[in-house]
């Protein structure tokens, strides 16, 4: 453990320990301030690697099949943010310029990543630009050596753009082998969940802001966000704040995958979906610092008004309405915030707007053709048209019969911020917490001091 | 059997964890089998397939493995059309058709 405190600090030049303060609380802006780097400069480094000012635009035909399905006066307009546009083709390319960047001002040779996702790609296409070498540790195969085909394609694309690409069989123990490469390079660590990996985002909650003022003269009413790891949502959501859309209302949401365990072998391959799901959404929600650096900078209670999910069907269903529909063809995993604001539009007003903000590239192995043949043939899951309310994750896949079928399902914040509570408070004396202490928990739960003392009472 | 030659692009593969070193906290079909480890680079020096060796990464660090494959080929690809995909259009156009005509 000391050692791993001791690789992350060498591989960070953060020390972590200068934002604590009593007992479980931090000073979670003095972090984003001080470890990282103001929104300016932020834009000047993104604008020197072909990352941000992506188009903003108006899905008319998928709207208007909104508008068929809400009753008078309902139905908000969807909006899109073309994130694909980013260099390697998702919103990750914005994460991953700032911790490139920064390693290279602070003369490390190479940079390190452990993720299966778009965020490898973006890693070392920015590296590229910057002139580092890059390696991407990623989780691939199950034991009978079936690679998940998005994973496969995102090993291609790294090794195309020049990373050392390290495949893993499945398991948590990827972390260990990270760990060893981090020791062995001296590169830095290219963590998802670095202050400057949320600041990369910060640009994409501003931009938003900026373009919508711009064309139609106001602020979204909402933002539809994929959660996962909680970096998306924190990083659009301040960014929002930033730009002065303060009462935007922040919508987090992730594909249902429950029953399906991440760590099992045998699950691996029987989900259609390797990120955006509930399997990080929801621990990642509640127990925000299990990640890979001390603190992590990606905070999703912070920021959220409201969780929802939706089946793996339902967005495969609107992926291919995105290409039938609107001429373009992404995703689908950065469709998940689409086929839930296809829902969500319905209960709200005509007159406002709710902005899905991203999406990302497609190609071999990604592709909804890709994802259903495998899952269909090599993994023996049914696939078939139906209501989504039948899915069962892991062992069958509902196409809705119609869109109207397209319906998410809430979480309950209030389960997740008193589960949030529940981690943070386990091993101290609840009676002993200070003011500060209690105030940090409401911050983090964007909650208030007297919800933190019920929650309290009622753990005791 | 062939001889690959050195310097020719390979993969290798290699137990990071044997079974009974894994993790602890993790499902009973994860723990029963071993963890490992797959990479590409240069053969350093002409080998067979089986045999152990040395690669050099694209980025210059040296590797040691089992040879497995000499420059495998990318397997995934776009699948099968889908046929409940092709009605898509259709299904979200006669609503908005339906709505209009009201």
């Amino acid at each position: 453990m000391r050692k791993k405190n001791k690789i992350m600090k060498m591989a960070l030049g953060i020390d972590y320990e200068e934002f604590e303060e009593d007992g479980i609380s931090f000073n979670y802006e003095k972090l984003m301030e001080k470890a990282s780097y103001p929104l300016e400069k932020i834009r000047a480094i993104q604008s020197e690697t072909k990352v941000g000012n992506t188009p903003l635009f108006e899905l008319r035909n998928i709207n208007k099949a909104v508008r068929a399905l809400s009753s008078p006066g309902k139905g908000a307009r969807i909006f899109l943010k073309d994130e694909a546009a980013n260099a390697s083709g998702s919103f990750k390319a914005r994460r991953a310029s700032v911790s490139v960047f920064h390693a290279q001002e602070k003369g490390y040779k190479g940079v390190v990543a452990a993720t299966s996702g778009n965020y490898g790609a973006a890693v070392a296409s920015q590296a590229n630009m910057r002139n580092l070498k890059s390696i991407i540790v990623q989780e691939v195969f199950d034991s009978r050596g079936y690679g998940q085909p998005e994973i496969l394609e995102k090993g291609r694309k790294c090794e195309t753009y020049g990373a050392e690409v390290i495949q893993l069989t499945v398991g948590p123990e990827l972390f260990y082998v990270f760990l060893k490469v981090l020791e062995e390079t001296g590169y830095f660590n290219a963590s998802l969940y670095t202050p400057f990996a949320i600041a990369g985002i910060e640009t994409l909650g501003y931009e938003i802001a900026e373009q919508l003022q711009k064309s139609e003269g106001k602020y979204p009413d909402a933002v539809v966000i994929t959660n996962a790891g909680g970096g998306n949502v924190t990083g659009t959501a301040r960014g929002l704040i930033k730009a002065g859309s303060t009462n935007t209302k922040i919508i987090g949401t992730s594909v249902d995958l429950k029953g399906l365990h991440m760590a099992s072998d045998r699950d691996f391959n029987r989900k259609s979906f390797t990120t955006g799901h509930t399997g990080f959404g929801v621990p990642f929600t509640t127990q925000p610092d299990r990640a890979d650096v001390p603190r992590n900078a990606a905070r999703t209670l912070r920021y959220i008004d409201r969780y929802v999910t939706i089946s793996q069907g339902e967005v495969f269903y609107i992926t291919e309405a995105l290409s039938q529909l609107e001429g373009i063809e992404r995703g689908p995993a950065g469709n998940i915030s689409l086929a839930a604001a296809f829902s969500i539009a319905q209960e709200m007003r005509e007159d406002e707007i709710i902005v899905v903000q991203e999406t990302e590239y497609t190609g071999a192995g990604k592709h909804v053709t890709a994802q259903m043949t495998f899952a269909r043939e090599e993994n023996g899951i049914e696939v078939k048209k139906g209501n989504p309310e039948e899915q069962i994750p892991g062992k069958n896949i509902v196409i809705p019969e119609s869109p109207a079928l397209i319906k998410v399902k809430e979480l309950d914040l209030n389960e997740l911020r008193t589960s949030y509570i529940q981690k943070q408070v386990s091993g101290t004396e609840i009676d002993k917490l200070s003011e500060r202490e209690l105030k940090f928990l409401a911050n983090e739960t964007k909650s208030s001091v007297n919800f933190i003392k019920e929650v309290l009472l009622n753990l005791k | 059997m062939n001889l690959i030659k050195k310097g020719s692009w390979v993969q290798i593969e290699k137990i990071v964890l044997k079974v009974g070193e894994r993790a602890d906290n993790i499902p009973e079909e994860t723990k029963n089998v071993p963890l490992k480890l797959f990479q590409k680079g240069y053969l350093q020096a002409d080998a067979q397939i089986g045999e152990k060796v040395t690669i050099r990464t694209i980025i210059g660090r040296n590797i040691e493995g089992e040879l497995i494959a000499e420059n495998p080929k990318y397997s995934h690809d776009f699948g099968r059309p889908i046929p409940e995909f092709l009605s898509v259009a259709k299904e979200f156009r006669e609503l908005a058709k339906y709505k209009e005509g009201n």
